[in-house]
């Protein structure tokens, strides 16, 4: 673990699982595992079927991981991983995060602290809250055009509405039920968190951009597959 | 153009609507079950009649105000083309959904338990 950190931070980091999708990242995920335990020593990564070595690279970084048998989508990675967490009777927060490395430490640190802190279920991190993070002007505006339809249909007031990092408490992560295998299921949590009334929280977040999560980003033809998904359920 | 077709619009607009509700309410059980298959011998039965006496579908057509008899079976085709894909699509996410359970249960069962979190596994296979 990290020397620098505070008791306090320590204690709450103790309590915290990273819940981290994983498919065909073996090039980047043993970083960026290794380095998100110096702050989270408990780390669970499912194998959604990858056809490379990111399986063996997140065991040699210390993770815990889940082999999906078949190629089942990021949302099913998501809800497999939190039903593994919460089989840990030790484990308060969750917290969704990359395997590509686009998503802070910091930043997730922070969530968890809120949620220990503050009278919360969930914290939901957005790219919109400041102006740190860049991303292109199409992708802006589909992003845009996403948080309206979201805040229309699920009554929820977020800034960004497909943030993959998320902090929740075991209330949250317990109660949040992912259906949507694909991408849809950013939107579902975010109509789960209408549903089920869970107090939540944005917290601005900075994604990195970098060349390697460009080419493996979603493309804006995504969001006519997730509208999709989202209405013939 | 005339007044006759508006009886095959209505029929056919008729048929969509309902595969429309079939989309939002899919009905699962015995009824369900008993509806499609009944649906099916119909099918079958009618099949069976156009074979034996081909004027009458030229009859039914002309009745419904369509040109011909082929024409009716056209647009019957594409009706229970429409039909198969929405009730075979309603099935393939529900079969999704159920593998979707089956192997999170496998691969919740074939990990190695989260308590051990407490003392990760540092390193299973030493490179």
């Amino acid at each position: 673990m990290d020397p620098a950190m505070s008791d306090a931070d320590r204690i709450i980091a103790e309590k915290t699982w990273l819940v981290i999708p994983l498919f065909n990242e073996a090039a980047v995920v043993g970083d960026v595992i290794r380095y998100a335990r110096e702050t989270f020593p408990h780390v669970v990564c499912v194998d959604d079927g990858s056809t490379d070595d990111s399986a063996q690279a997140a065991r040699r970084a210390g993770a815990h991981v889940v082999h999906h048998p078949i190629n089942l989508g990021q949302g099913a990675s998501l809800q497999t991983g939190l039903r593994y967490a919460l089989t840990d009777p030790g484990a308060e927060y969750f917290v969704t995060f990359d395997s590509d490395g686009q998503h802070r430490v910091e930043d997730a640190l922070d969530m968890v602290r809120r949620l220990a802190t503050e009278p919360l279920d969930i914290v939901v991190g957005s790219r919109f809250l400041d102006d740190r993070t860049k991303p292109g002007a199409i992708k802006r505006l589909v992003l845009k055009a996403a948080v309206v339809f979201q805040n229309v249909t699920s009554g929820v007031r977020l800034t960004d509405a497909h943030n993959g990092l998320r902090a929740l408490s075991r209330q949250a992560a317990s109660s949040i039920r992912v259906t949507q295998n694909r991408m849809a299921h950013a939107s579902e949590i975010v109509n789960e968190i209408g549903r089920l009334k869970l107090r939540y929280a944005e917290q601005p977040v900075h994604i990195i951009y970098t060349d390697y999560s460009r080419s493996k980003g979603q493309s804006v033809w995504n969001s006519v597959n997730i509208v999709s998904d989202l209405i013939f359920k | 153009m005339d007044a006759n077709q508006i009886l095959i619009k209505v029929v056919l607009i008729t048929v969509f609507a309902v595969l429309g509700l079939v989309i939002l309410l899919p009905r699962r059980g015995a009824r369900g079950m008993a509806i499609r298959r009944l649906t099916l011998l119909l099918v079958m039965v009618s099949a069976v009649i156009a074979v034996i006496f081909p004027n009458l579908t030229n009859a039914v057509a002309s009745v419904l105000g369509v040109g011909r008899g082929t024409d009716l079976l056209l647009y019957g085709l594409i009706v229970v083309f429409l039909g198969f894909a929405v009730t075979s699509s309603a099935h393939n996410r529900r079969l999704d959904r159920q593998i979707t359970d089956l192997a999170r249960q496998i691969a919740l069962t074939e990990a190695p338990t989260a308590q051990d979190g407490r003392t990760p596994t540092e390193d299973v296979n030493p490179a």
